[in-house]
This record gives C-alpha cells, structure tokens and sequence, in this order.
C-alpha cells in the first residue's frame, strides 16, 4: 500500500507550492510555534499530526492569515507562496485567503440556502458575469464536494438544514467555488460520524488532483490513509517532516515513534 | 441476600444501601430545600402579579373616565343678525365675530331646550345656563360656522360640550356636598342636570378629542386632549431613532469587530456601561447647557428633547447591539473570512443580519425607554407649556414648541382641578398603549427572525 503511495508521490511532487522557513508563532508571551520550517508540494494532501496543543492549528492558520484576526498573536519567519513573502505589508489578506481556501473543524454553513452558501465566495471576487454562470459554478462546485446528487433538487434550502457530514461537504464545495491553490482543513472530520469520514476521505484524496490540500488531524489512521506527506508536532516543534509511508513505518525521531505508537500524545 | 453481603468471596455483592422506597434523611433535606424553594419562588411571581393587578387596576378604574365625556344636545339657532350683520356671508366679516357673539346664541338654545321640555327650574334667564355649559362650546360652534358660513340663519342640532362640573357630576366626581363652597356651579343647577339627563339630553359619549385635541387652560379640562403632545412625543422619537439607531450600531460594530482591544477601548467599554445608569435628569441638564444655551436650538421644542433621549438611549442601543453581536458564532466569521471575504464583507453579509432581531429589539425598548422618560424634558421647557397649537408641518413638528405625553401627564397631574386628575390617569392609559405596542412589537420581530444557527 505505502509503495503504490510512493510512486504517486515520485511523479507528482513536482513543485513546492508553500515554503516556510524559521516561522515562530507567539501569543502574548507563549512561544506556540518555535522554528517551523515545511515545504508544502502541489498536487499533495500533507497532513500536520501531533497531540493536542502542539501548534498544528496554529501553523495551518498561519499558512491563509486566519490568525490575523486573534490580536495577540504575532507571526514571525517567512512564508512563502509560489514565491512570495504572504506576510509582506503589501499582500492583502483577503487576496491571499482566495487562493488559500479553508475548511474547518466545526461544519459552519452560512444560515443561508445551500445555494447561497456556494455562490457566496464566486459573488463578492465577481467570478460570475451572469446567473447561469453562477448556476454552473456553484453545480461544478457541489459535484467536487461530492454531495451535488443528495442536494440538486433542494437548492434553496438552508444550509444548516443539512446533516453533519453533508454540512461539511457544503463547506469543503464552499472553499472550493472560489477556485483557491491550496486547501486547508483543520481537522474536518472530528465531528464526524465514521460513515461520513470516509465520504470526506474520498473527497480528499480527490481534491488532490487539482489542489495542494493540507490537513490538520487527531487520528494517525487517518493521516496514513489520505497523505503523501506528514509532519509530526510536538510542543511548537515540527519534529519530523517526510513522506507518510516512512513517518509510519520507519520514523527518525524517538518522539515520533513515541507518538504513533501511543505512547505520547 | 444478607448473606452474600456478610460472607466475603468470589460471591460477593455489593452492599444494598437500603430501600429505594424510603427516603432517607438526606434525600428529604434536599427535597425538602428544593420545595421550599419553588414556593419563595412560586410567592414572589404572585406578589408580582398582585402589584400588577393593583396597578392596571388602579389606572383602568381612575382613567377610563376620560375617554367620556358629557355632552349637551341643543338645537341652535345661528342669528345672522349677530354673526353676520353685513348679510353678504363675507368670510372676513364672520371670522370678525368672536366667541362672545356665539355664547348667547348657545345658552338660548340650552334655555330654549329647558323650556320646551317643561322643565321645572328657578332660572329665568337664559345667561343662567352658562354653568352648563363649556367655555369651550362657542369656540366649537364658532369653528363649525367659520367652516361652513351657509349654516347661518339655520337651526342646527350640536353636541355642545358640557362644563367640567357637570362631567364631573355625571360621573360622580362632583357630588352636591363638594358643590356647597364652589363658586361655578350650584344645586339648583345639579338638579337641572338631573332633569336634562332623565330627558337625554345631557349624555356621556366617547371623547375622541380626548386622543387627538390639544391641551387647554387650567379652567377648562373638559376640552384638553393629548393629541398635540403625542406628535410632540412623535417627533421626539423620529429624532431619537434616526440619530440612535445608525451612531449606536456603527459605534458597536466598530467597537465589537475592528477596534483593537487595548486600555482606550477597555476604557470606552466601561463608560458605556457607566452612561447607561447615569440618571436622566443629568442628560436633561446637559442638552440645556449644550442644545439650548449653548447651541440656541429653540426651547421646548421636540428636536432639543429628541436630541438629549438620543443621548440617553445610545448605551441602551450600543449595549444591546453588542450583546447581539457577540452572540453570533465566531464560525460564521470564520467561514466568511475562510472564502475570502473582507472584515467589512463579513460583518455586514453576515454577522450584522444574524445579530438584526437583537438590534432591533434594544432599539425598541430603548425607544420605549425614551418615549416614557420626563425627567430630561423638564429642563429644556418641554414640561409646562401649554401644547393648545398643532405644529405646522413637518419643520414645524421638529422646531415649534410643544410637549411629550409624559410631560403632558406630569403637567396634568399637577393642575388642582381634580378634572385634569382624572385626564391625567387617562393619558398614562394611553401612553401605556403605546409602550406595550411598542413591546409587542419587539416580541413579533425576535420571534419572526428566531435565531436560525
């Protein structure tokens, strides 16, 4: 299984899409993230693992400017996209945050009509020059969430009507309408039943043929069966980074292996 | 089973803490703990609900009264020898004519009644009905006849309003015992009353000049009507919502959603919540330093009082809107920040429609607040004028003098005539009206857009 990965990922990984050299987080006076240095491929689901509170939200957060908006948060490092500096004065946020779409754990549909839900992003970056170009922007969408056959004939429903797993596909349809480079999704399944996890797995792994899609996870078995690549957190530190195949069977570092065995986190 | 519990071993079962059917001592405690509070409980509910009765009572039974009024029905005869001497009907020449050429006119026709009907009575003479009759009826006619000068010459039927005595007699306000030492009305004309009443022609009515009429002087409660003070309070409360509703949710949004969090705004937050206690009367003095010595806006006029209730109502609109704010999900947020939509985009695509019902149930009750508030409008002149004009248009309704319906209240139940008491109690029944309205309004709005998250 881990071969058949490892081939793919040989073909693929071609070019890093997000490169992030030295990247220290700090809250106030926390030191969260302390010398993060990741480089991200296109076309690859990378996966941040490690226990709770080891800075793997954080990071990923750091990766669309979303920690922004916490006041005492301060991002210190270089990161980069396809190049460029996206903590330099002149990057806007919310340019940044187009090409870096983002899924969250908890499913969070806007209390709007499926439809509306997906329109949302495509209408404020002016995406659509008329309404059958919405229409086929939010079915194109809704087919790559993978839940455009349960909601076709209910699309003026609200959002929030929907069931759990189908809420965060909406949501997974939502980030992908504005057609970003790189999705990321902070633990998208924890709230989940198993049913609905592996629908969002197939997803994923789906995504990766268009998008570089990084994803925070608590569960290890999850890690293995949706990424190429893993980076493993402990306390602020990226401990490991390689591919998923070696991270699990073949760890470097002592912690590591500490972890995916059980016996730390 | 006792013997399980006594033999240890592989058997053993744990031990059985007595039986489920009796309660021990701790559970009855608590029990007990727990009725007797459902009855303090239970005791203070009803003791609210006991003030309330009282209350609604208490205003019900003194006000209702004002809504009726007593009227006499009297077919008068328009003189045109007195009302129009010229003969040609000229408007200029009828207008000439003042209230006193119509007094007589109207108290012959009340004689004429007396007469017709064979009432026994020791009056004479027709001057003597002017106890009946209102000051304010030639005022009335006069009006009528100024309107349409072809009743001139013609006997036409009016309900003349009766004098405040007479209202009060019918309505058991003024009993012959309280007439002995009163200088306006007698015995002999309450035995009048008596007799006219039997014939139906002194009857109470629905008093609609009640809502719409204006105040009028201290002698004459049975014509004064909290109409001109309910569009003073009217205005008042344009002035409070266009300038409170917009400064108070900018302020919030503001403060709540792009305001750095620092010692200013920690600073800021707690004056708001500190404006919001200080007591009206210290905004009162305030808008007459300011709006009227200061700035020279008109006095009494209700764009002055308007102003100072937007003071007193901004904390009530900024607390409340933030309160709604912080409500919504930080998801919701999150998501819109997530698609890539600016700070602005998702405070006012999402988080300001979700957080709508709150707003707008703080502005009506901060509305309601304002409409009932007197203490303010006593210090810029609001209170004690006399509203006896409607304002002309709709500059006029801002900048001329006028009065509130609290202030109007105020000003009634102040006067010693007990007829402007009984006034009093029916302007507080209308004003509770408009708050409850105003309450069940806020109620329709949070049910209608019932958080949906």
């Amino acid at each position: 299984m881990y071969d058949a990965v490892n081939t793919e990922q040989s073909v693929q990984q071609t070019d890093t899409k997000i490169s992030a050299r030295n990247v220290q987080v700090y809250y106030g006076d926390t030191h969260a993230i302390k010398d993060v240095d990741v480089d991200i491929a296109g076309n690859t689901v990378t996966a941040f693992i490690g226990p709770s509170g080891c800075g793997k939200s954080t990071f990923l957060r750091c990766l669309n400017r979303m920690n922004d908006t916490i006041d005492i948060c301060r991002v210190e490092g270089l990161i980069e996209l396809d190049g460029e500096d996206i903590y330099d004065p002149k990057v806007d946020p919310v340019q940044l945050r187009a090409k870096v779409g983002m899924v969250f754990q908890k499913p969070n549909p806007f209390p709007k009509s499926i439809y509306d839900n997906i329109a949302y992003g495509p209408r404020i970056h002016g995406m659509a020059r008329s309404k059958a170009d919405l229409d086929e922007i939010v079915e194109r969408a809704l087919r790559r969430g993978a839940i455009w056959d349960e909601v076709k004939d209910r699309l003026d429903a609200p959002g929030t009507g929907l069931s759990g797993g189908q809420q965060q596909r909406l949501c997974i349809a939502r980030a992908v309408a504005t057609e970003p480079e790189v999705l990321l999704m902070d633990e998208p399944c924890s709230a989940l039943d198993p049913i609905a996890t592996a629908q969002v797995e197939e997803l994923i792994d789906e995504l990766r043929q268009n998008y570089s899609v990084v994803i925070v996870t608590h569960s290890m078995q999850q890690a293995a069966r949706v990424s190429q690549k893993t980076a493993f957190f402990h306390l602020g530190n990226l401990v490991e980074f390689g591919d998923t195949s070696q991270i699990f069977t073949n760890p470097e570092d002592p912690r590591t292996e500490s972890y995916i065995t059980g016996r730390i986190g | 089973m006792t013997d399980a519990t006594s033999t240890p071993g592989p058997m053993d079962a744990p031990a059985v803490k007595g039986s489920l059917h009796v309660q021990d001592a701790r559970t009855r405690k608590r029990n007990a703990a727990e009725a007797r509070f459902k009855f303090y409980g239970l005791s203070a509910v009803a003791i609210g609900l006991v003030f309330l009765v009282v209350l609604l009572t208490a205003i019900i039974g003194n006000g209702v009264g004002a809504f009726q009024q007593s009227f006499i029905a009297a077919q008068v005869y328009l003189d045109p020898a007195r009302l129009d001497k010229a003969g040609d009907r000229n408007i200029e020449d009828i207008k000439k004519v003042s209230t006193f050429g119509y007094t007589p006119l109207i108290q012959q026709a009340v004689f004429d009644k007396v007469t017709e009907l064979g009432i026994d009575t020791p009056f004479d003479d027709a001057k003597d009905m002017k106890a009946l009759i209102s000051a304010s009826a030639a005022a009335i006619v006069r009006d009528e006849v100024i309107a349409n000068p072809d009743l001139i010459g013609q006997t036409v039927e009016f309900r003349l309003l009766a004098a405040s005595r007479v209202d009060g007699y019918l309505k058991g306000r003024v009993s012959r015992d309280s007439v002995a030492r009163d200088k306006n009305i007698d015995a002999e004309h309450l035995d009048l009353v008596d007799a006219l009443r039997d014939e139906g022609i002194i009857a109470k009515g629905f008093n609609a000049s009640f809502i719409t009429g204006a105040d009028a002087s201290e002698s004459r409660p049975e014509q004064a009507g909290l109409g001109v003070s309910i569009l003073g309070s009217f205005f008042m409360m344009l002035v409070v919502l266009g300038l409170s509703l917009p400064v108070g949710v900018a302020a919030s949004i503001y403060l709540e959603e792009f305001a750095s969090k620092n010692r200013l705004t920690d600073i800021i937050e707690v004056n708001i919540s500190n404006l919001a206690a200080v007591p009206s009367i210290v905004f009162g003095i305030l808008g007459l330093a300011v709006f009227i010595q200061f700035m020279h806006l008109p006095q009494s006029a209700p764009l002055v009082g308007g102003l100072v209730l937007t003071l007193m109502t901004l904390p009530t609109i900024i607390i409340s809107t933030r309160a709604s704010l912080k409500a919504v999900p930080p998801s919701i947020r999150d998501a819109a920040l997530g698609v890539g939509a600016s700070k602005m985009q998702s405070v006012f695509h999402h988080v300001l429609p979700l957080a709508m019902p709150g707003i707008l149930t703080g502005t009506i009750i901060g509305l309601a607040q304002a409409l009932g508030e007197t203490a303010p409008l006593l210090l810029i002149g609001m209170v004690g004028y006399i509203a006896t004009n409607y304002p002309e248009g709709l500059a006029g309704g801002f900048i001329d003098p006028n009065s509130a319906m609290p202030a109007q209240i105020y000003e009634w139940a102040k006067r010693a005539d007990p007829a402007y008491y009984e006034r009093a109690w029916g302007g507080i029944i209308i004003l509770l009206v408009f708050l409850m309205t105003m309450n069940i309004i806020a109620i329709l709005l949070r049910r209608r857009f019932e958080r949906r998250w």
